[in-house]
């Protein structure tokens, strides 16, 4: 865990996220009906969505290991990445929602993609409101480390498989290609993989910053 | 001075083989040529340097408190 406390990362996260800026934005993109120019999005939106499962994987992982050994530490980072991660679900939502407007005609069509999402928006909103609401340290930290395991491979069904499985306007979705038919020659892998590493690296480093806050805020309340 | 100049036309001469090209090749003209779109890109930049240097000097601060401790 000394890694949060270094530069290194940080500087390489910063640099590659620079860099999509300029290749997301200049390079050239494929032209396709209905996208044009919006296919840039492709560096910005889903990068958001990557984030956002980056910090929540590990807040599985740390709810996991709280269950293990019962360390409060874990059990704060579990807390502080799904902070981080209902923050860049935000983004992702609004950003789909203003790309869908211009693309499919309204910010929200009750498309299955949407819904979902919404939906396992709410399911991570609950854990907060669960937490929030025991008092009891110990009991508090258990029962949300075990809601926290569940939620996630539900919120997995329900934005990366549901959809799929029926007709839904996001690409990858109801015989509706990904983009991966298309960025294979068009280089478009120049901007989305430093994007989608970047902006990943991006929300862990807010996910420390809240965790070590969180930690001194802690230690401040066990003195008193 | 005869065979400089001889050289340099020579040189420049390849400059002809380009005016071609720019027909067949569509390489988004259309956002570099009147679009400026280099200001858009610009401003995200400044916008996403400026919130990387208030995160970098949230980490200092946060670092600076630690240690007090």
């Amino acid at each position: 865990m000394k890694f949060i406390y270094q530069t290194w990362w940080k500087v390489i996260a910063v640099l590659l996220v620079f860099s999509t800026l300029f290749t997301g934005l200049l390079l050239h993109v494929p032209a396709l009906p209905v996208l044009h120019e919006t296919i840039r999005n492709l560096y910005f939106h889903v990068p958001m969505w990557m984030g956002m499962l980056t910090v929540f994987v590990l807040s599985v992982y740390f709810s996991i290991k709280y269950l293990r050994n019962g360390r409060e530490e874990d059990d704060l980072a579990a807390v502080e990445c799904v902070n981080t991660g209902l923050l860049f679900y935000a983004m992702g939502l609004v950003t789909g929602m203003l790309w869908a407007k211009y693309t499919w005609g309204q910010f929200w069509s009750g498309d299955p993609k949407q819904n979902s999402a919404a939906i396992a928006f709410l399911l991570y909103c609950a854990y907060l409101v669960l937490r929030n609401s025991i008092d009891e340290e110990q009991k508090r930290a258990k029962i949300s480390a075990i809601y926290n395991i569940f939620a996630f491979p539900i919120m997995i069904v329900l934005i990366f498989i549901l959809p799929r499985m029926t007709d839904s306007l996001h690409p990858g979705s109801g015989g509706n290609p990904a983009f991966g038919k298309y960025d294979l020659d068009n280089g478009m892998k120049i901007a989305f993989y430093p994007a989608m590493l970047g902006w990943s690296f991006i929300a862990l480093w807010i996910a420390t910053i809240r965790y070590r806050i969180r930690l001194i805020e802690n230690k401040k309340n066990a003195i008193n | 001075m005869k065979k400089l100049t001889f050289l340099l036309l020579l040189l420049l001469s390849y400059t002809g083989v380009f005016a071609q090209s720019n027909i067949g090749v569509t390489m988004d003209d259309t956002l570099q040529s009147s679009g400026k779109i280099y200001v858009v890109v610009a401003i995200i930049a400044i916008i996403f340097v400026g919130l990387a240097l208030y995160l970098f000097s949230i980490d200092r601060r946060l670092k600076k408190i630690e240690n007090e401790k």
